[in-house]
């Protein structure tokens, strides 16, 4: 190779290196902030200053959503630690029971109190027979 | 004898040679790939469980995500071959596949944000996965204005293969953002290793659509490269022989 293109091969390289470099320095400081929720545990744990609007993500504990009228009460669970929700409104319709959610609203005095909640599907799809099958075993 | 290669099929001449025959092939071939895997998936692959028939729309936003990516990542080696090979053919390619990419990244963020409104209950979400996306729209749309800046275009054509090589950074980002922090966003359904969650009666339409879509996005390709080439080399000889 030309010794003028291996300069201008290495200088590209230290481009790359450095952008690459200072990008994954933002993304290291700025790390769980990137996170849309909080866990379960994350939110039990954390020392939050009650009055800011906060996400909370699990999965909707199975035999946990009980209805009264237009509010909706459920456990959101990371499988480790739980949290209460209580929220009034009309719901997705994938939000149920064994299935994620994200809820947006405020944690207080150990309740969450949400404002909006959106349902978060998995990466699996399938014909709906299958998923019967799959359910009974 | 590599460079003897580069040299021959990195002339904008040959290139619009070659490309004039390959055009009608990727094109043919591309949209009625694009009719077979659209019709298959809209209308013959079954519902989803979960989802019912809203999960149709996969069959545009995955294809389309897919080569948001890709074309970036095309630019970025087309970057490469112009900043240490000097090859001019290289910085007209970055330059007419830019305004391909930004129109099927946005297709991929408009689909995805439909899929959204009735699955999620929302339209847009600032989660790692969407905003990275956002992001590289909006590199499509920076690397073409830099473009667009000068007068020299000499110098255009450098300053916007840098510009692609520091934005390529982006693209693994993309793709591990699901994976590297909490999303609204599920992790991916098909891995590059094989594997897949999605069941063969949907996933066959989904590869036809993607596959269709890249031969239809190659054709695009080469109709607008080769207008930029004719435009940015009309004053050369061969130019006036091939008109």
């Amino acid at each position: 190779m030309l010794q003028a293109r291996k300069n201008r091969l290495w200088k590209l390289i230290i481009i790359l290196f450095l952008s690459a470099g200072g990008i994954a320095l933002i993304l290291f400081s700025l790390n769980s902030k990137l996170d849309l929720f909080y866990t379960p545990s994350e939110m039990l744990q954390a020392e939050l200053k009650s009055g800011y609007r906060i996400k909370l993500g699990g999965m909707v504990k199975n035999g946990s959503i009980k209805r009264d009228g237009t509010i909706i009460k459920f456990q959101v669970t990371d499988f480790v630690k739980e949290v209460p929700v209580t929220f009034d409104g009309i719901p997705p319709d994938l939000f149920k029971e064994d299935s994620g959610v994200v809820a947006l609203g405020y944690f207080i005095n150990g309740m969450f109190e949400a404002e909006e909640i959106f349902a978060k599907h998995d990466e699996n799809y399938m014909p709906p027979e299958l998923y019967m099958e799959e359910d009974k075993v | 004898m590599i460079t003897a290669f580069i040299h021959q099929f990195s002339s904008a001449k040959s290139f619009v040679n070659i490309t004039e025959k390959l055009y009608p092939f990727f094109l043919i071939v591309g949209v009625s790939m694009l009719i077979l895997g659209w019709t298959w998936g809209l209308l013959f692959a079954p519902q989803d469980a979960v989802q019912g028939n809203s999960y149709r729309i996969i069959f545009l936003h995955v294809p389309s995500v897919i080569f948001a990516e890709l074309i970036y990542f095309f630019m970025a080696v087309c970057a490469l071959m112009h900043l240490v090979w000097r090859v001019k053919l290289a910085a007209y390619l970055i330059k007419s596949a830019a305004p391909i990419g930004a129109m099927i990244t946005f297709m991929g963020l408009l689909s995805g944000s439909i899929w959204g409104i009735p699955t999620w209950g929302t339209w847009w979400q600032w989660d790692a996965r969407i905003t990275s996306t956002l992001i590289l729209f909006i590199m499509y749309l920076g690397i073409l204005t830099l473009h667009g800046s000068f007068s020299n275009l000499e110098k255009a054509d450098r300053l916007m293969s840098i510009l692609v090589v520091i934005g390529v950074v982006n693209i693994p980002i993309i793709k591990k953002s699901v994976d590297w922090w909490s999303t609204l966003h599920q992790p991916a359904s098909i891995s590059v290793s094989g594997g897949s969650s999605i069941d063969p009666s949907m996933l066959y339409p989904l590869l036809i659509s993607v596959i269709g879509l890249g031969f239809t996005l190659i054709a695009l390709g080469i109709l607008s490269s080769r207008s930029y080439i004719f435009t940015r080399e009309k004053n050369k000889k061969w130019i006036l022989e091939h008109v």
